[in-house]
């Protein structure tokens, strides 16, 4: 049985459609990727099923709970088995790195001070920054940041994690890094990941399963390798980032020979 | 028909930001009591809210008292009642000058700071972080800054208002000679606890509550871009002057019974 559900997910930003019937499941112990182009609402996605969203149809349930019938003490208390590394890091900027890890923590436990720095220090040392504890958030490069992020997050160990567009901007080493951390934290921590991308390699490297999004639909899902493997020309274009294909280069309107005689017609 | 549906769509926004303003004091009010359980959530804030703001409130305290006991002494000594002087000065302080300056410089200071503040946590997500974190940030943030700029402010316009009537004093009896006994005696003897200062403290007392609520709302409210942030701000100290100036009228019109 997947640990999230995702049944028939209609959403709409004003009268534009983001997700028109969007089916998903997502399987414990695996790194699931949601990709697809820019703007096909892969972040959106992840706020839905964080509850920060509220959808237009459809349901999502994790662990058989429906996210969207629960009530805020509810949500919150499922919310404390999630975590969520956002593209940001969305670190707290008046607190130091050690600090923001044990944010959680100090929030939600009544663990002593003592064991509560033991526990940080144990997850600074996961992410490779135990010593960068007393550095505040501006000090850190953008992958240093989501580390510290990804430290935070599995603080509470979650059962699941959602990762924002974890690649984007990230030299070949924090690169290379994360990916790593990853894979190795969905696997000692018996961890459910998923990971919303559009950086093909680093995504295939580490995905069990990938689910491609376009113009609000499940476009093709299957393994790494089946995808590479498709016949479908959408699929091709995307994998093997062609500029034009079924979607196009353009951006949809008036036909550029029809725009040069209007413009011809208007003198 | 063009200005009308403007006319139209304006009404219906500002409808919109009225309602979603009223929930969001909801919300606010409705985390005081978790709040009041991590006092020192507030205390940490009453620094940088209203710490942080005494020394504009210190200075701008001492040269209006300075000017009142400028301009009251010329006035007065012209009916030869330059003995009231302390009394002018500590009226027109309690009752109208304290509450009020104080407060438009508590929403320079920290009303603007506080959008800033509230604006860019929003647009680095930090909040979203915090909700995801199953971390209310109404309760977390916003309610421990509510009651900061609630209880700073009268705190704050009672310090200005103090430090102005010794501006008062220092020129009236300092450069032009005002008899000091005559200066504090009359402003002991006239000033009234309950009609003078407990009034002048409600004042304070609104205008806290409202700067605090406009300030913590735009900010929340602000689109989370750079752009959005700096209107944001402005109109935190645009919305809250008028808000002061105009409560302002209506509580001195209420208490005073002027009007």
């Amino acid at each position: 049985m997947p640990l999230i559900e995702i049944r028939d997910l209609h959403f709409y930003r004003g009268d534009r459609a983001i997700f028109k019937g969007v089916d998903l499941d997502i399987y414990r112990g695996k790194v699931t990727a949601i990709m697809g182009p820019s703007g096909t609402g892969k972040t959106t996605l992840l706020k839905l099923i964080g509850g920060q969203l509220l959808p237009d149809q459809g349901s999502i349930k994790i662990d058989g709970q429906d996210v969207h019938q629960l009530k805020h003490a509810q949500l919150y208390e499922l919310r404390k088995r999630m975590g969520m590394l956002f593209q940001s890091g969305a670190l707290l900027t008046d607190i130091s790195v050690f600090d923001n890890v044990a944010f959680p923590l100090r929030e939600h436990t009544d663990l002593p001070e003592s064991m509560i720095r033991d526990l940080v220090l144990m997850k600074l040392q996961a992410v490779g920054l135990r010593n960068a504890k007393d550095l505040m958030p501006a000090e850190l490069s953008g992958g240093m940041a989501r580390r510290v992020a990804l430290a935070r997050a599995v603080s509470l160990d979650p059962m699941m994690i959602m990762y924002d567009e974890p690649f984007t901007g990230q030299d070949p080493i924090s690169m290379g890094t994360l990916v790593n951390l990853i894979k190795r934290i969905n696997q000692s921590m018996g961890l459910t990941s998923i990971v919303v991308s559009h950086d093909l390699e680093e995504t295939m490297a580490i995905a069990d399963d990938i689910y491609l999004l376009s113009d609000g639909r499940v476009i093709e899902r299957g393994t790494p390798e089946t995808l590479q493997n498709s016949s479908s020309e959408w699929v091709k274009q995307f994998m093997k980032g062609l500029p034009d294909g079924p979607v196009s280069f353009h951006y949809p309107g008036v036909g550029f020979e029809d725009d040069l005689l209007r413009s011809k017609a208007a003198k | 028909m063009d200005s009308i549906q403007r006319l139209g769509r304006w009404a219906i926004g500002t409808s919109e930001r009225l309602g979603r303003g009223y929930l969001f004091l909801m919300a606010i009010l409705a985390g005081i009591p978790s709040t009041l359980m991590r006092f020192s959530l507030v205390i940490q804030q009453l620094y940088s809210v209203g710490v942080l703001s005494v020394f504009l409130i210190l200075i701008s305290g001492l040269f209006v008292g300075m000017v009142l006991g400028l301009q009251g002494y010329y006035t007065l000594v012209d009916f030869g009642a330059e003995e009231s002087l302390g009394v002018m000065v500590a009226l027109s302080l309690v009752r109208e000058l304290g509450p009020v300056v104080s407060a438009l410089l508590f929403a320079g200071r920290a009303g603007s700071a506080l959008t800033a503040e509230i604006g860019l946590m929003k647009s680095t997500e930090q909040l979203s972080g915090m909700e995801m974190m199953a971390v209310d940030p109404i309760r977390r943030i916003i309610t421990p800054r509510f009651l900061a700029g609630f209880i700073s402010l009268p705190l704050l316009a009672a310090i200005f208002s103090a430090v102005g009537i010794i501006g008062g004093y220092i020129v009236g009896y300092g450069l032009l000679g005002v008899d000091d006994g005559a200066f504090w005696t009359q402003m002991q003897t006239k000033t009234d606890l309950y009609a003078d200062i407990m009034n002048g403290v409600i004042k304070s007392v609104v205008f806290g509550f409202v700067v605090t609520w406009i300030a913590l709302f735009e900010g929340h409210d602000a689109i989370p871009t750079s752009e959005g942030v700096g209107r944001a701000t402005t109109r935190t100290v645009v919305h809250s002057a008028f808000a002061i100036l105009s409560l302002d009228f209506v509580l001195t019109a209420l208490m005073f019974g002027e009007v």
